[in-house]
């Protein structure tokens, strides 16, 4: 009851907000937060990395921008869709942070999508594959930065096939993402002549033990199985595939994979498996660069290599600083506006521009896991079979039928 | 029909765990009355034990089968006598209470520690390879798994229904204050039970962590299906949970096969079933 008196006295405050807001730097601080997938099983792959990337790509801003200073916290989604909505929530209420960063799966980032154009705080995904994000359910506040399922499929799906890989048979996590990369992957195989065969879902997160799908990819007959699924449930998968022989007489094809998984397998069961990956570390010169200070960074206590996650992150979160240093506000139109005008050419994204549905395009890799032998030091796993360019790696704006994007 | 053969044979594996890890159950409940909901923390103790030791001391599967156990019994036994004592005289509610409490401070420790990423660990080099079976390709280990599962169940249930160390138990069970007149050492035996069911969740946690990959929340995820079988076997019959674990696994392998999406609940749908119709259990004696 007695609070009652301090509450009046904010009023003024609150109305007063919005016009500072749109010039200058909001509460005088640009507040970045990266929610992500901590402990669990994409951990590896974003995690702690990310929040690593992001403090990097601050650290290498100068730690401010346009004056202010620049602040970074984070927090553990668990890969459930309401903990990451109420984190954002409360980050965005109270915390008045500006940005949230990484995400890494589809449903968190389809959950706290809309909580980001409620509030009109800027979102930069890198990590979530479903093409819905720059699709039917776009909004002018998110950008997908790093990767989708559409790349994917055609980055490796399309190889595969090309390779003799005619008849599939799909393993697929049973949520947002992997029933959304099977569809893309599924179109791919159809549209270049071969066959789908059949497919099963089983539960993700959850499921450790694959020899039942393994078990039915087997009886199948086809002679690719595709993994729709990513991080320790690929690494499962793959385990299980070698453990039941599946490798003796079919091939798989990881539509997901990163360089964590790589390491977790070892050479010897990853071979030979085709990726597309948007970050490479040993690419060229610039990317061995960072890659190294990430390693040898003291925040990285396991001395991994970026994922494309990771590095994603990175580049994310400098062009965001690189927009609002521009616009000279960290209002989120904007920001938002001077990102998409401003291409991106780092490291990470050749020929990178952001589109009005809020895909990042930019130049793809597709690459090939090297075995034992072609391996020369630590971390040099795989071999760039061919650059695809960024107008053949992602759909177009006219295919994703984003709403926002549809000009009259 | 090869395909179905695979499966049921997978359901078969997955089923010699859930026997296991009921066997474990059912005897503590029978001979303590207690509703151990730290079985499958104790589960899970297990497989950290094994993974523990091959990081830390280069310690491999084989010995880890022997120490594993080992290790958590004892962790069972002082339990047992610290806390679990205190409870025979009250209702059987406040030993669930205090060991799903136990349960989730335990769990809450290790993931505190480890995360929640299942972390790998290696199949032994003496099991690796596999069986060319007409219907399926069979991994050493996996066989390896159902025909130790099987000897040990088969042993436990020897040794509690034929043995005199056994019938002491029973009788301990049954009338715990005649057997002490008789001048059994009724306490001591429950503090031995204690610890061997321990240990027994604990060796099924070793078996697993090569398949089900050792991570903090390998226990509770399992505990659930446990406590199902137990249910739909009968508490406190030990032949029953031993049966009824192999069945629910090949029903549950035969759900994966049809339709995948049921398979986490279907133990439970034939637990609600067989409650209906056999209140006890389909071998359970009502008390």
């Amino acid at each position: 009851m007695h609070r009652r008196p301090m509450a009046i006295l904010a009023l003024p405050l609150l109305l007063a907000e919005p016009a500072l807001a749109a010039e200058g730097i909001s509460d005088g601080v640009v507040r970045i937060g990266v929610l992500t997938d901590m402990t669990g099983y994409y951990s590896d792959l974003a995690g702690p990395g990310s929040v690593l990337a992001a403090r990097m790509a601050i650290d290498d801003f100068g730690g401010k921008v346009a004056g202010k200073p620049v602040e970074l916290l984070s927090a553990d989604h668990q890969l459930k869709a309401d903990v990451a909505s109420n984190v954002a929530r409360k980050w965005f209420d109270e915390d008045k942070v500006d940005a949230v960063v990484d995400l890494v799966s589809s449903s968190t980032a389809l959950a706290v999508m809309p909580v980001a154009a409620e509030k009109k705080r800027v979102l930069l995904l890198s990590g979530p594959g479903t093409t819905a994000i720059t699709g039917a359910q776009c909004n002018a506040y998110t950008v997908h930065y790093t990767y989708d399922n559409w790349a994917l499929a055609n980055g490796t799906g399309r190889e595969v096939v090309k390779d003799g890989g005619k008849s599939w048979f799909f393993i697929t996590a049973d949520y947002a993402f992997g029933k959304s990369l099977e569809e893309d992957t599924a179109a791919v195989v159809r549209a270049a002549g071969g066959q789908v065969l059949g497919s099963v879902r089983y539960p993700s997160p959850g499921t450790t033990d694959f020899s039942s799908y393994v078990l039915q990819a087997q009886a199948s007959g086809a002679q690719i199985v595709g993994l729709a699924n990513a991080g320790a449930d690929t690494v499962n998968s793959i385990k299980a595939a070698h453990e039941y022989g599946l490798t003796k007489k079919q091939r798989l094809a990881g539509l997901l994979i990163f360089i964590s998984d790589v390491h977790s397998l070892g050479l010897d069961v990853a071979r030979g498996l085709y990726a597309t990956t948007a970050f490479y570390w040993d690419r060229d010169e610039a990317s061995r660069a960072f890659a190294r200070r990430f390693q040898s960074h003291p925040d990285n206590a396991k001395k991994t290599m970026p994922t494309m996650v990771q590095a994603g992150v990175y580049s994310a979160v400098t062009h965001y600083l690189k927009a609002i240093a521009a616009a000279h506000t960290d209002d989120a139109d904007a920001v938002m506006a001077k990102m998409r005008e401003m291409p991106v050419d780092d490291f990470f994204a050749k020929n990178g521009r952001i589109g009005p549905d809020g895909l990042h395009r930019h130049d793809m890799y597709l690459v090939q896991v090297k075995s034992p032998e072609e391996s020369k030091y630590p971390w040099d796993y795989y071999k760039i079979l061919r650059t695809i360019p960024a107008a053949e790696a992602f759909p177009s704006v006219e295919a994703q039928k984003c709403p926002l994007a549809v000009r009259r | 029909m090869q395909a179905l053969f695979g499966q049921l044979l997978l359901g078969l594996i997955n089923g010699s765990f859930y026997a296991l890890l009921s066997l474990g159950l059912a005897i503590i409940f029978g001979l303590l009355d207690i509703v151990n909901f730290a079985h499958g923390t104790l589960y899970m103790m297990g497989a950290f034990a094994a993974y523990l030791l091959l990081s830390e001391f280069q310690v491999g599967f084989f010995p880890a089968l022997f120490l594993a156990p080992a290790a958590v019994g004892l962790f069972g036994i002082v339990v047992e006598r610290t806390m679990l004592r205190r409870l025979y005289r009250l209702d059987s509610l406040y030993g669930l209470l205090l060991t799903f409490g136990l349960a989730l401070i335990i769990e809450g420790l290790f993931h505190h520690r480890y995360g929640n990423s299942g972390t790998p660990y290696p199949v032994p080099e003496l099991l690796r390879g596999g069986l060319a079976l007409p219907f399926m390709y069979l991994p050493l280990y996996r066989a390896f798994a159902v025909v130790t599962a099987a000897l040990v169940c088969f042993g436990a249930w020897l040794v509690i229904e034929r043995t005199r160390l056994g019938s002491y138990l029973r009788a301990g069970t049954e009338n715990p204050r005649l057997s002490q007149a008789f001048g059994l050492n009724v306490p001591l035996m429950r503090t031995l039970t204690y610890g061997f069911g321990s240990a027994l969740a604990a060796f099924a946690g070793v078996m697993a962590a090569p398949i089900y990959q050792v991570s903090p929340a390998m226990g509770s995820n399992l505990v659930i299906v446990v406590f199902a079988v137990v249910v739909i076997g009968g508490m406190g019959s030990i032949a029953g949970s031993i049966l009824t674990g192999l069945g629910l696994g090949v029903v549950e392998g035969l759900t994966r096969y049809l339709y995948p999406e049921a398979s986490s609940v279907v133990v439970f749908l034939v637990m609600a079933g067989v409650l209906l119709l056999r209140p006890a259990g389909l071998f359970g004696r009502t008390r």
